[in-house]
């Protein structure tokens, strides 16, 4: 199930909330949606949800335009609506029942779909409970479930792993990367680490527009084009005569001192080329014991600041 | 229709899982029976075997119950986003519109049946005509299915069910009393359609025995004018400037 999103964008009132992104999602990918609060992420997923027409442009999922064929889309689409909204005077397995029942589950498979959900999402203890009862957490996972019932083929979670404790981060997260190999996922989240962790590929928007959209690894290189290196060396006799020789290797561009640490350096290289090999080649010629060398990497936070804040 | 009936269903299920459904029937049944045989003009006042003291009673509690059952449907849905979750199913804004307003009509109805033992003891106390009981309990079904689409309407508005249940009772005062005041100190064509506007009109011909094509339309458009209404309401988020 691919989604392929064309100039989409969504005004309220004067102000655009989301201005003519454009992006493809391919099937068995997970994808996720990062931007600051206002952004446009939710909104962006409530049109692709067919919960809200767009004011201009189109999407389509598996060739079905969002603004003709909702009702197909509806089906195979699974949303974990922001602040994850439920019935709380229902009991749980009431809901999932519910939720199976709505979404066209055939009758002979719901009983089998809802013991499956229940054990996907650990809720076997709390089933019986009316939601109102159940904390944060298992109310996220009844969110999960549901939006998980009826086998959809595109899942779109808004902010999935908010109020969970660690652990269950860690084993929602495995969920929804063993989803991902199999279905199209579009997550949002503000835990920058759980892009990470979870996607294959991040997309960036930032006051209705994309600022960035790749892998990790290709918006860290795009948001510094060197690398960057610090080592540690000892047994030598001068600072100077050791930057002054860092230097004079034909792929270095800069040298620094490390603050307090009298023996590191911050070595980066020139653009597209890389100085490890010469490095080590030039601390073997002096007789320079080398203790650390560790490639710097740009956090993703730091990418995500640069991109967002003008 | 499958969407329908599981929301309808839901719905009325809701109504029982809170005291909602409870506190209607109780109330409902003892202001109706007070009224009917107890106090005021009363069954034993007029000496008569008829339902008409009841219809009038339930003609009143109608008109304050239903708009407190409509006013949490949609807005509370709204005010907790759960409406979002409905509508991004598989399930269109007349489906969700419809079908509670099904699961109120429901209640209502198992409300009316509830007082079918007061049909039967006025039966036994003396000669009954049977049409204008059946064509009595029809025009209430009739007169609520008016209010319950008013009370959507309401609903659909706001987010707020304070504002949701005065907003209907508002509407609905209209055609409960103020069209009928008005008519009276209207003469010619303006009086006849205000006459023609005021529910009391048509309830009261319906319950006199009397089924005429013209209440029907009038029950049936009310119904459908509130339930388009509330629709559009919901869709106004597809509104594409």
């Amino acid at each position: 199930m691919s989604i392929v999103v064309n100039n989409l964008t969504k005004k309220f009132g004067s102000q655009r909330a989301v201005d003519n992104i454009s992006f493809e999602v391919k099937t068995g990918e997970i994808l996720g949606f990062l931007g600051p609060n206002g952004a446009g992420k939710t909104t962006t997923m409530k049109i692709l949800t067919c919960y809200m027409a767009p004011s201009d442009g189109d999407a389509k999922i598996n060739d079905l335009s969002i603004l003709e064929y909702q009702d197909e889309i509806k089906k195979k689409i699974g949303y974990l609506p922001e602040n994850n909204p439920l019935y709380h005077d229902m009991p749980v397995l009431d809901y999932l029942k519910f939720v199976a029942d709505l979404q066209g589950v055939p009758k002979e498979r719901i009983q089998n779909r809802i013991t499956q959900m229940v054990h996907v999402c650990g809720l076997n203890v709390e089933k019986h409970k009316k939601i109102g009862e159940l904390s944060k957490g298992f109310r996220q996972r009844v969110g999960l479930a549901q939006a998980m019932i009826h086998d959809p083929e595109i899942l779109i979670l808004d902010e999935p792993t908010t109020g969970l404790d660690p652990n269950q981060i860690v084993e929602i997260r495995k969920l929804i990367k063993e989803i991902g190999k199999h279905k199209t996922v579009i997550l949002s989240t503000h835990i920058l680490p759980e892009v990470e962790a979870t996607c294959d590929r991040i997309l960036i928007i930032n006051k209705g527009k994309i600022v960035a959209d790749g892998t990790s690894d290709m918006l860290r290189k795009r948001a510094r084009g060197e690398e960057m290196v610090r080592i540690q060396i000892k047994d030598f006799e001068n600072r100077d005569t050791v930057v002054t020789a860092l230097k004079n290797l034909a792929s270095v561009a800069i040298v620094d001192f490390v603050k307090e640490l009298p023996d590191s350096f911050l070595v980066t290289s020139k653009e597209n080329q890389n100085s490890r090999k010469d490095i080590f080649k030039l601390c073997v010629q002096k007789n320079w014991v080398l203790t650390e060398m560790t490639p710097i990497e740009t956090k993703l936070e730091d990418i995500f600041r640069e991109l967002t804040t003008n | 229709m499958h969407a329908i009936w599981v929301i309808s269903k839901r719905e009325f299920n809701s109504f029982f899982d809170s005291l909602v459904s409870y506190i209607f029937i109780v109330v409902f049944l003892g202001v109706g029976g007070f009224f009917t045989w107890l106090f005021g003009s009363d069954i034993f006042l007029i000496g008569q075997a008829t339902l008409q003291p009841f219809f009038s009673i339930a003609y009143f509690t109608l008109f304050f119950f239903i708009p407190a059952l409509t006013m949490r449907m949609l807005a509370e849905e709204k005010r907790i986003g759960t409406l979002e979750l409905l509508l991004t199913k598989a399930v269109s804004d007349w489906q969700v519109v419809i079908g509670k307003f099904l699961a109120c009509l429901i209640l209502i109805s198992v409300a009316l049946a509830l007082t079918l033992p007061y049909y039967i003891t006025v039966w036994a106390l003396g000669p009954i005509d049977h049409g204008a009981v059946w064509c009595g309990y029809f025009g209430m079904i009739l007169m609520s299915m008016a209010y319950i689409a008013i009370g959507l309407f309401a609903s659909s508005i706001t987010n707020n069910q304070i504002v949701s249940f005065l907003l209907a009772l508002f509407i609905g005062v209209f055609f409960l009393i103020i069209f009928d005041v008005l008519a009276g100190s209207f003469t010619g064509t303006i009086g006849q359609i205000l006459n023609f506007l005021s529910m009391s009109t048509h309830f009261d011909s319906i319950s006199r025995g009397v089924i005429d094509s013209r209440d029907l339309i009038y029950f049936f458009s009310i119904t459908f004018l509130g339930l388009m209404l509330a629709e559009t309401s919901l869709s106004k988020r597809n509104i594409v400037e």
